[in-house]
């Protein structure tokens, strides 16, 4: 017997769950959810500013990513941060996406 | 026919004067059997391969046969041949061996040729023409020849002598074409349809390559699984398939993963300054303070849905050194309600990893040493559940039920054993009941054996018929010895200690008057196999050694103790929580008689404290009270004193330092009491 679950299974809602507790965070900025084109798909910022940080940082996670396998395929990128005077950029790669957040740690 | 090897006297003098011009070279000893004859007479030398023969065979006569045979004609020539697809000789071959051609220019009066040269000439037929008009004849015929091939050989054989042939111009002629009809060229093309294109681009790093290579591994291993799988008998028949839809929106569980890691990284952000402390922090105030240590709180985990509850058990997880379980529930008989499974990391304060809410109060838990997926539950109303993290459910894999053995009274405490001989993995549940079960997890069901039954000494009761029942003690707590498998403490409600054995359903070993009330936890030392402690109700902690019925060490804390716990680094290390908020230390190898730290770690004074746990590996505790919430504390380095060295020695490490150090505290204990037993 076959039953189909769709799109709202209970991970979905922890997901989203998991999303919003970030967003709400103490010094949180904005958040990011990039797919593997590097198309925005899920933002806090507005438009300009979401295109840019997804932009830049897509192709900068790719060529961490890149380094980190070339020196060891075995081996693969974590996570990256980018630390600045005035605020910390941090990015999650997955396999089909990257989630972007942007945090005050000092507030 | 000559005979071989016969000498010729004759020409020796030719011989011999040849010979001086060319030298000796009769040494290739070649047959002279024809022609040569001159040579035969320097046969005066034999060449070192010649045959040796007898008179006999040299008076031997060979025959030779002349034949018309071409010698040189090839007699073996193969034709392919196409009827019998095969290479088969020719039967016949030409023998005739042409020695010498000579292209003559003498023409036979009667040809053709001649007639027409007669004609030419305009000579009558049978005279000969003379040399030099043949020669003239034949240059013009040849340059005729050449021009006028067709003309020639359209003009018809003009009568001899008659009429004079026309001779056409070989300066001013034309040329007589003629055209035939030539077919009109049509063209005809056809074009199919292109082959689709696409632009195709890729980099071949050496992580693709990499990649690719594993991708093709795993299938190949899902192909052998496959054909493993495929002979097997299905036993799950009854569980539906469940196929997800695959959506054409982009999905957003998959960045569940990745979402988690954020979180983290956003927690560990915001509380930097604990995770510093957590790593790093050392109290160095602590040189000063002699005997004392301090407690550093770190890091807070509360729960929204769990406010009202009360902690009421804790583990640490064995594998995963950052996990630990939380079970909420409510000690008040009560304020009975709902109870919730939590398990924190401390990578992340803000929200748990696991929630499992529960219908009835959890009151304990244990997770599995060696699976960390498994956890054991015991509820308020007597039941025992075991859940798996690794599912995606919120429901218990295995849940005890009222058919199935469940104790009638609230669990106090489960505890995890090694697999028994069938590889099962069992664990043990004691309750109010006066029960000891043991729980086998077989397939898909839970079967309970009960181990043993606490009967109060003595007393018994009226049953039904006059039938005399046994009072039940009430079990509150247990634990199991470190080392020896069977043996086991539990504590009962009426404040006394028995020593069991697995084996022996109805028989204690030992039975210790240990408190007024209520033994809330027992437990073993790590190390020293013998010494083992105990907290109650009745504001007490104490120290045993197995072996002698009085305790070795009793503290009074001046409130009631809910939970007692000994380090993991050192034998003689314990910490105790009591209900007005503070977590005692001792260290007994420092102060045998006061704690080194008694320490408030919760802000509201009416809050109680439940639970204590140390982490195995980090020099952290983790402190559950009544309204939900755990703290986690650092120990200073006061109260995780190692023994210290005389300079020189080497420090001793392992676990026999930690049991001598605690041997020595027995001895010198045990001591005291002879003397003051001597005295008294």
């Amino acid at each position: 017997r076959f039953s189909a679950v769709f799109i709202f299974s209970p991970k979905q809602a922890e997901v989203e769950e998991t999303l919003k507790r970030i967003q709400t965070h103490k010094g949180v900025i904005g958040t990011i959810v990039v797919n593997a084109e590097g198309i925005p798909i899920r933002t806090t910022l507005d438009n300009s500013t979401t295109v840019q940080y997804a932009g830049l940082l897509h192709q900068l996670t790719m060529k961490a990513r890149s380094t980190v396998r070339d020196l060891d395929p075995q081996n693969d990128l974590t996570f990256l941060r980018i630390r600045s005077k005035k605020h910390e950029i941090m990015v999650a790669p997955d396999k089909e996406y990257l989630l972007i957040v942007i945090q005050n740690p000092s507030e | 026919i000559l005979p071989k090897g016969s000498t010729h006297q004759t020409n020796m003098l030719l011989m011999s004067v040849w010979s001086c011009f060319f030298g000796q070279d009769e040494e290739d000893g070649t047959e002279t059997g024809e022609g040569d004859e001159w040579m035969q007479g320097k046969t005066l030398i034999k060449p070192l391969d010649q045959l040796d023969l007898t008179e006999a065979e040299l008076k031997e006569e060979f025959t030779r046969i002349l034949t018309a045979n071409n010698p040189h004609a090839p007699q073996n020539i193969v034709r392919y041949s196409f009827k019998e697809r095969s290479y088969k000789p020719i039967s016949s071959v030409d023998q005739l061996a042409v020695h010498f051609v000579l292209e003559g220019n003498l023409l036979h009066q009667d040809s053709d040729e001649a007639r027409r040269q007669r004609a030419k000439q305009g000579l009558p037929e049978g005279r000969l023409p003379g040399l030099l008009e043949l020669l003239f004849d034949q240059i013009c015929c040849f340059l005729q020849e050449q021009t006028f091939e067709t003309a020639v050989a359209e003009k018809p054989e003009t009568p001899a002598g008659k009429k004079e042939q026309k001779i056409t111009n070989q300066f001013n002629f034309s040329e007589r074409a003629s055209q035939t009809l030539n077919n009109p060229l049509r063209e005809r093309g056809c074009q199919t349809e292109p082959p689709p294109r696409a632009n195709f681009s890729a980099t071949a790093n050496q992580w693709e390559i990499y990649d690719v290579y594993l991708e093709v591994l795993q299938k190949q291993e899902k192909n052998k699984e496959k054909a493993k799988a495929v002979p097997k008998k299905d036993d799950d028949k009854g569980k539906k398939k469940m196929m997800l839809v695959e959506t054409q929106s982009d999905d957003i569980t998959k960045v569940a993963k990745v979402a988690k890691i954020i979180e983290r990284m956003v927690n560990q952000n915001t509380f930097d300054d604990i995770a510093q402390d957590f790593k790093y922090f050392e109290d160095a105030s602590d040189e000063y303070r002699e005997q004392e240590g301090t407690l550093l709180p770190l890091w807070k985990f509360q729960y929204d849905k769990a406010k009202r509850l009360s902690v009421t058990a804790l583990c640490w997880n064995e594998s995963y050194k950052d996990l630990f379980a939380v079970g909420l529930g409510s000690y008040d008989f009560t304020k009975q309600g709902r109870g919730m499974l939590v398990f924190y990391s401390l990578k992340n304060s803000t929200f748990p990893e696991y929630i499992y809410p529960t219908t009835s109060g959890i009151l304990c838990l244990d997770i599995h040493k060696h699976l960390p997926y498994l956890v054991a539950v015991g509820f308020y109303d007597g039941c025992v559940a075991v859940y798996n993290l690794k599912e995606e459910t919120l429901q218990p894999i295995y849940k005890s039920t009222a058919k199935s053995g469940k104790h009638t009274d609230p669990v106090w405490q489960v505890k995890w054993q090694k697999d028994d001989m069938d590889n099962n993995h069992n664990f043990f549940s004691v309750s109010s009941d006066g029960r000891v079960v043991s729980w086998t997890l077989v397939k898909n069901e839970l079967v309970f054996t009960d181990i043993i039954k606490l009967s109060l000494e003595g007393a018994v009761s009226e049953g039904p018929e006059g039938v005399q029942l046994p009072i039940m003690a009430c079990g509150t707590s247990f634990d199991f010895h470190k080392q020896i498998d069977y043996l086991f403490l539990v504590g009962t409600e009426e404040g006394k200690i028995h020593k069991c054995s697995k084996a022996y359903s109805s028989q204690f070993l030992e039975t210790y008057n240990a408190h007024n009330m209520a033994v809330d936890a027992v437990k073993w030392n790590h190390f020293h196999t013998k010494v083992f402690i105990s907290c109650s109700s009745d504001w007490t902690v104490k120290i045993w050694d197995h072996t002698i019925k009085t305790p070795m060490f009793t503290f009074d804390l001046n409130a009631s103790v809910g939970d007692v716990a000994w380090s993991p680094y050192s034998s003689t290390v314990f910490a105790a929580v009591t209900t007005d908020g503070k977590v005692h230390t001792f260290d007994l190898s420092i102060n045998k008689y006061e704690a080194i730290c008694q320490q408030p770690v919760v802000a509201k004074k009416k809050t109680k404290l439940t639970h204590i746990e140390f982490n195995p590996v980090y020099p952290i505790i983790i402190v559950g009270d009544d309204r939900g919430y755990v703290t986690s504390l650092k120990l200073s380095p006061n109260l995780r004193k190692k023994p210290k060295e005389k300079k020189g020695q080497e420090l001793p490490k392992g676990p026999e330092v930690e049991i001598a150090k605690m041997e020595k505290l027995l001895i010198l204990s045990r001591t005291k009491k002879i003397k003051t037993d001597y005295k008294s």
